[in-house]
């Protein structure tokens, strides 16, 4: 009997070694004569424990990990094949606590599929929502996206039924639907898992807004530091255009949908969707003004969906289930799940999608085990370079957008970043204003000019200089940005700064929170 | 520079083929870059002329994106990332040694054209920090001993 062996492509894996433990197992399979199948999954998030290699069973995979070439010839003598004991052994894939207690509605398929086999997809519930939007018109597909609550899943948390409605409501010729798979965050990585672990999905939820709004072409946006995202997606989409789910007349229903990947360049500013589109068009990534929306006069001005990967990613299950089945998960104005990201110094980093309404503290200790240095977590930063810092005092908000909000903070595209008590939070704070200088697109004064003055002025003030009159200035300079930027860069850089600084005013020198005001 | 000054074939073929997508600049300018490494100053009239643009409008989209260059880089890039998460693990001692190691600063190559090392804000790989990229290889967890002997077998 063959067995099957998995192990994972997920970058997050082959920058662990992944293909090498790969490469080995087949060898050794072939030294001993034993016939295996071996295929190369997307990453379960585990990342601890990654290159994690599974093994198909009669009870249900079973997991090794974290795997090095080396550990291959002892698996293979403890008979791992068949779900032999060894250091290494996880047991059952499904019961490991940390993947157990999610609750997975967009990730459902990743790490379990083979990302290349559109058989797989489809043996796994895939493109039965797309099955079920060829039914419906355009105005019923949008209803189940709006009735779902879905809030786009790349920052804003704008509704996307809404801005659906909108495209679908422009009258035009030509309409395109952009995904948003510039992920520059730092601290984020739930794109990248999807493109490389279940393209498909992504393809079908595009496809699914394609058809709902009348839209017959889509950009994949992707940042060029993803190239093994870029080779998964252009598989996929192959493949996809093969078997009749893209192209004129999509399973034969008239429907046309084309879909091609373009690269970015290493703008992080061209992940803000105005930028994004000047960058599609072939220039450089200005930023522009709105009005006009996107979804009126977005790329080439015709009317465009922007969506970010996720957002788009969970449009397939709410296609398949309805709308109201996603809305049940979540709390408040927060539905459904989001797929949280644990990073920086965490002993378990890892992918967690759960409904909103967990709190940070249980993500950081439960899941991410502490720190992965030992020493206490001073702070976390949420929802990519330019969210807030938060301190201990503050690990009970909840996930949910309104709860971060209400401490002046933002969920983002859902990645936390740990930080252990040897971070200097002064020189965080310099390395935003260094960031948004370097990213900075230009066009207006106080993101351009401001962010090189604030690197200066928090360089004064690590170095102890005229403190009362740095830290106004600090202050002056924030607000200027917060009033003055026409985006979210300029506009958010305060965040990480001025949290920085009023949760650990020790740290620029101040003793205590009111010298710091 | 005049727009008759000979270029690359391949260059010729790859602007040729691209040329009538829409919003084509950027797959160009990504097809140079695969091919030669770097967009030389002598492509871009053939590339201005190509899409109808000014010279000076095609020098501006190449300065404005960070991943573009025109000058050639070293054999091997070094892509490290500077970014939050790897930070929180230690990337900036990382940075120190490479730079020691390399003898150079980012956006530089050493000497004898084996290495440039460029700054990357993350990878996607924040749960396995600090990371970097040589080529399409990625690496994580990266600690001072693993990055000399990634390049030993490189160099
Ligand atoms: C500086 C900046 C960078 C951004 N980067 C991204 C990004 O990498 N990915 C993303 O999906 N959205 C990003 N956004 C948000 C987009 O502008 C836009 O809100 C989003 O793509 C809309 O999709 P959604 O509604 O599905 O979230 C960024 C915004 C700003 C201001
Ligand atoms: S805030 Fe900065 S990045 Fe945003 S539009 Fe203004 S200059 Fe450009
Ligand atoms: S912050 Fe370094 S890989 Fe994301």
């Amino acid at each position: 009997m063959t067995t099957t062996v998995y192990v994972p492509c997920d970058s997050g894996a082959l920058c662990l070694g992944a293909d090498k433990v790969a490469s080995k197992i087949v060898e050794e399979a072939k030294n001993r004569n034993i016939d295996i199948n071996l295929i190369r999954n997307g990453s379960r998030g585990l990342f601890w424990l990654e290159p994690l290699v599974e093994v198909s069973t009669d009870k249900g995979r079973i997991a090794y990990g974290p795997v090095q070439p080396h550990d291959v010839v002892s698996l293979f003598d403890a008979g791992f094949l068949t779900a032999g004991t060894h250091p290494l052994a996880l047991g059952l894939t499904d019961e490991i606590p940390y993947l157990k207690q999610q609750e997975r509605l967009t990730f459902a398929r990743v790490g379990i599929t083979d990302p290349a086999s559109l058989d797989d997809y489809l043996a796994h519930d895939g493109y039965r929502g797309l099955k079920n939007a060829l039914i419906l018109s355009g105005a019923d597909i949008v209803k189940h996206v709006t009735d779902s609550g879905l809030r786009g899943r790349g920052g804003a948390a704008f509704p996307t039924g809404i801005k659906w409605n909108t495209v679908l409501n422009t009258v035009s010729e030509q309409k395109y639907i952009i995904c948003n798979a510039d992920e520059g965050d730092s601290g984020t990585y739930s794109d990248r898992m999807i493109m490389e672990g279940d393209p498909f999905v992504l393809i079908e939820g595009m496809t699914i807004a394609g058809i709902a709004v009348g839209a017959t072409q889509g950009y994949i946006y992707l940042r060029c530091e993803y190239p093994h995202s870029h080779k998964a997606l252009n598989t996929a989409i192959s493949k996809a255009y093969e078997a009749g789910y893209l192209g004129d007349s999509i399973l034969g229903s008239g429907k046309k949908f084309d879909l091609e990947v373009r690269l970015g360049a290493g703008a992080y500013i061209c992940g803000e969707e105005t930028s994004l589109m000047e960058s599609l068009e072939g220039k450089r990534g200005l930023v522009r003004f709105k009005p006009p929306l996107p979804a009126i006069s977005g790329l080439f001005g015709k009317p465009t969906v922007v969506n970010n990967v996720i957002s788009l990613a969970s449009v397939p299950i709410i296609l398949d289930k309805g709308g109201e089945y996603y809305k049940n998960f979540g709390m408040g104005r927060s539905r459904g799940t989001l797929p949280i990201q644990l990073a920086g110094n965490l002993k378990q980093p890892g992918l967690i999608e759960l409904a909103f309404g967990v709190t940070l503290r249980e993500l950081l200790y439960d899941f991410g085990g502490g720190s992965a240095s030992g020493r206490p977590i001073k702070a976390v930063q949420v929802g990519g370079p330019l969210g807030a810092y938060l301190p201990e005092s503050q690990f009970d908000t909840l996930v949910d957008y309104e709860a971060f909000a209400a401490i002046w903070a933002v969920l983002g595209h859902g990645g936390i970043v740990a930080f252990d008590d040897t971070v200097d939070m002064a020189e965080m704070a310099r390395y935003s204003m260094e960031f948004c200088k370097i990213e900075s697109c230009g066009k207006c004064t106080p993101c351009r000019i401001g962010s090189t003055r604030g690197m200066e002025v928090i360089e004064d003030i690590i170095k102890g200089h005229d403190l009362n009159k740095n830290i106004p200035l600090l202050r002056d300079l924030c607000n200027t940005l917060l009033n003055g930027s026409l985006c979210a860069l300029g506009g958010m850089t305060p965040y990480p700064v001025l949290s920085a600084l009023n949760h650990f005013p020790a740290d620029f020198g101040i003793a205590d929170q009111a010298d710091a005001a | 520079m005049t727009g008759s000054s000979p270029i690359n074939p391949n260059v010729q073929t790859i602007i040729a083929s691209l040329k009538d997508k829409p919003g084509a600049l950027l797959p160009i300018l990504h097809g140079i870059q695969d091919e030669l490494g770097y967009i030389p100053a002598e492509t871009v009239p053939a590339i201005a002329d190509a899409l109808n643009l000014s010279r000076a409008e095609v020098h501006g989209v190449i300065s404005f994106y960070h991943y573009f260059r025109d000058t050639p880089p070293g054999k091997t890039t070094i892509h490290l990332c500077r970014a939050e998460s790897c930070q929180a693990m230690g990337a900036k001692d990382l940075e120190n040694h490479v730079k020691n190691r390399l003898g150079i600063d980012y956006h530089e190559t050493t000497k004898d054209g084996v290495f440039s090392l460029e700054p990357v804000y993350c990878l996607g790989l924040c749960a396995c920090s600090p990371s970097m990229q040589i080529g399409n290889e990625v690496y994580g967890r990266v600690s001072a001993e693993s990055f000399d002997s990634t390049i030993e077998a490189l160099s």
